[in-house]
């Protein structure tokens, strides 16, 4: 069965984003880089504010009215995460300050619980530091080892090494939805069902995937689902942690302090259940509330109609940077997301990404705290540009024209 | 913000393409490697020392256009010179690429360097220029290695 999806009012959309009519270096602004942080619509930037001016108090404190209608408005939050996540329940979603918390969160109390010395860890060739670093740090901290899921040339995982790199010493396994880098979708779910039948939870890092596709955490079947606001058309400082109740449950605590208590004497302290057992202190409550703004956006627009628009934006770009000579794309994996990396010969991307910023066109050049990517494609760095749901086809011509500047000025 | 196209001239490019004192000197006096994490710059440098006197140095690595340019022309410039001058000039170098002095009137020590007062217009660009002399400056003083975080 086909559906037409009606396409978006991109027109329309740019006029919800006032940092797009400002200029850079002279020029309009073109913004390729939501994989760095998405802009954030007006609306939910008025909802943040309204919070602010006319709202503003703490969560869970008291019997004010005041706190009381922040914390309904704090958790009918939770709740549109949940819904969007497609949850079981709100108790399943833990508010962090982003991705890395999230992940770091599970690898210090999750990681902790279930890794013992001589156990195995397995990651992906394709994860953001953030999905590393903190598995590296419990693995030293526990005497286990960490294992790599290799990937091939055109970035896309090696499924058939599963079966050989999940052993009966794996205890968890981390993977990361979309790649930053190299655009890859990966295939969560047949992976999830692999690692679950060998008894192995899989701690899913989505912080590129929820801009693009529709995520149902109980189709995927994920353990832990991390993101963050900032790359949600959210803001900065607001993240989520989904993972099974099951889970949270028996995880400890991670930090202490208030909020987080059932009751606290000398003699002993007991938690709340999940998700405040998670969540020690003032939250940022005008993030959550924005964060709940920014997916009422993206649901209103529809992420079917994202998926396509940009999806359209990715083949274009494709097909109007590969014929540059000299001009290598990174991952072209036939599951991908419109994240569009490239290498050109005899530019530095650092080059590049200065002489594209004169062009007003903002990418991101640098290793995308990726750096084994860089090191499994033999490049120092790349020049990344990420296409949303408000960027414009003649948004991607001007990128074009402006690297074939670049090529010319250092031929 | 000054247009980036004006630091790219033909002396930079140029230099970037063909990187005069490129290699290994063996033996040397002095040996550093200088390290830029935020943008994968690296940076080996090797210099031989005599009577206070730069002989000779070589540099190589990779980098982008504005780090090996820079190193290129660092090594033409300080090679025969006093050791004390060719710190002098990384003092310089390193003022005048954040902007805290006017290459016109107080940089003598720079000549053809000034090619670089564009880089304090570029803030994410300053370390890129500066490694070369950071490294410098490090192999100099007997450190083995330069960050310039
Ligand atoms: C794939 C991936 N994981 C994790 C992160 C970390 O996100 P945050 O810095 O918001 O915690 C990022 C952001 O760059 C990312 O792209």
């Amino acid at each position: 069965m086909t559906t037409t999806l009606q396409p978006l009012d991109v027109q329309a959309i740019r006029r919800d984003f006032p940092l797009l009519s400002r200029s850079l270096n002279g020029r309009p602004v073109i913004y390729l880089d939501s994989a760095v942080s998405g802009q954030m619509p007006v609306q939910v930037i008025e909802r943040m504010s309204k919070y602010e001016r006319d709202e503003h108090t703490n969560v869970h404190r008291g019997v004010s009215t005041l706190s009381q209608e922040a914390t309904d408005r704090y958790e009918e939050a939770r709740e549109k995460v949940r819904a969007f996540l497609n949850a079981a329940s709100a108790r399943e979603i833990v508010w962090t300050r982003g991705t890395t918390e999230s992940l770091n969160l599970v690898a210090q109390s999750f990681g902790r619980l279930v890794v013992q010395p001589g156990d195995e860890i397995l990651l992906s060739a394709m994860e953001h530091h953030a999905n590393i670093v903190p598995w590296q740090m419990l693995a030293q901290e526990k005497g286990a080892t960490i294992k790599v899921i290799p990937m091939n040339d055109a970035g896309e995982l090696i499924l058939e090494s599963l079966d050989e790199l999940i052993t009966e010493r794996t205890r968890v396994m981390g993977l990361v939805h979309v790649s930053n880098v190299l655009g890859t979708i990966n295939p969560v779910k047949a992976i999830v069902a692999k690692a679950h039948a060998k008894g192995v939870p899989v701690v899913v890092d989505g912080a590129q995937a929820v801009p693009h596709l529709a995520v149902d955490v109980r189709d995927l079947d994920a353990d832990f689902y991390a993101f963050s606001g900032h790359k949600l058309s959210g803001p900065t400082g607001i993240g989520v942690l989904y993972g099974k109740l099951a889970h949270l449950e028996a995880m400890p605590p991670w930090q202490g302090g208030g909020s987080m208590i059932r009751s606290v004497s000398w003699e002993k302290t007991t938690y709340m259940p999940a998700p405040a057992k998670f969540e020690a202190g003032t939250p940022p409550i005008a993030g959550a509330i924005g964060l709940g703004a920014a997916i009422d956006y993206v649901r209103a627009l529809g992420l079917d109609r994202i998926a396509a628009h940009e999806h359209d934006l990715l083949a274009y770009a494709t097909e109007n940077l590969l014929p540059i000579p000299g001009l290598r794309i990174l991952g072209n994996a036939q599951e991908k997301a419109s994240v569009l990396s490239f290498v050109v010969d005899g530019i530095h991307p650092h080059d590049l990404g200065s002489i594209l910023d004169s062009e007003g066109v903002v990418v991101r050049a640098g290793h995308h705290c990726a750096q084994p990517v860089m090191t499994r494609f033999q490049v120092p760095a790349t020049t990344r540009a990420s296409f949303a749901y408000f960027n414009t086809r003649e948004e991607v011509d001007i990128l074009v024209s402006a690297v074939l500047k670049a090529i010319e000025l250092f031929k | 913000m000054s247009d980036p196209r004006e630091l790219y001239q033909q002396v930079i490019l140029e230099h970037n393409k063909k990187p005069r004192n490129f290699g290994r000197l063996e033996p040397c006096t002095h040996h550093a490697e200088g390290h830029n994490p935020l943008c994968g710059d690296q940076l080996d440098l090797t210099l031989v020392v005599e009577n206070g006197m730069v002989q000779d140095v070589k540099f190589q690595g990779s980098g982008c256009a504005i780090d090996v340019a820079s190193a290129s022309l660092m090594t033409q410039a300080v090679k025969g010179r006093p050791v004390a001058e060719a710190e002098a000039m990384a003092e310089q170098f390193r003022g005048m690429v954040r902007g805290e002095l006017d290459p016109a009137t107080q940089a003598p020590l720079l000549g053809k360097l000034t090619l670089f007062q564009g880089v304090k217009d570029l803030p994410s660009r300053v370390k890129c220029a500066v490694l070369p002399w950071a490294t410098l400056h490090a192999a100099l003083k007997g450190e083995a290695e330069a960050s310039t975080e």
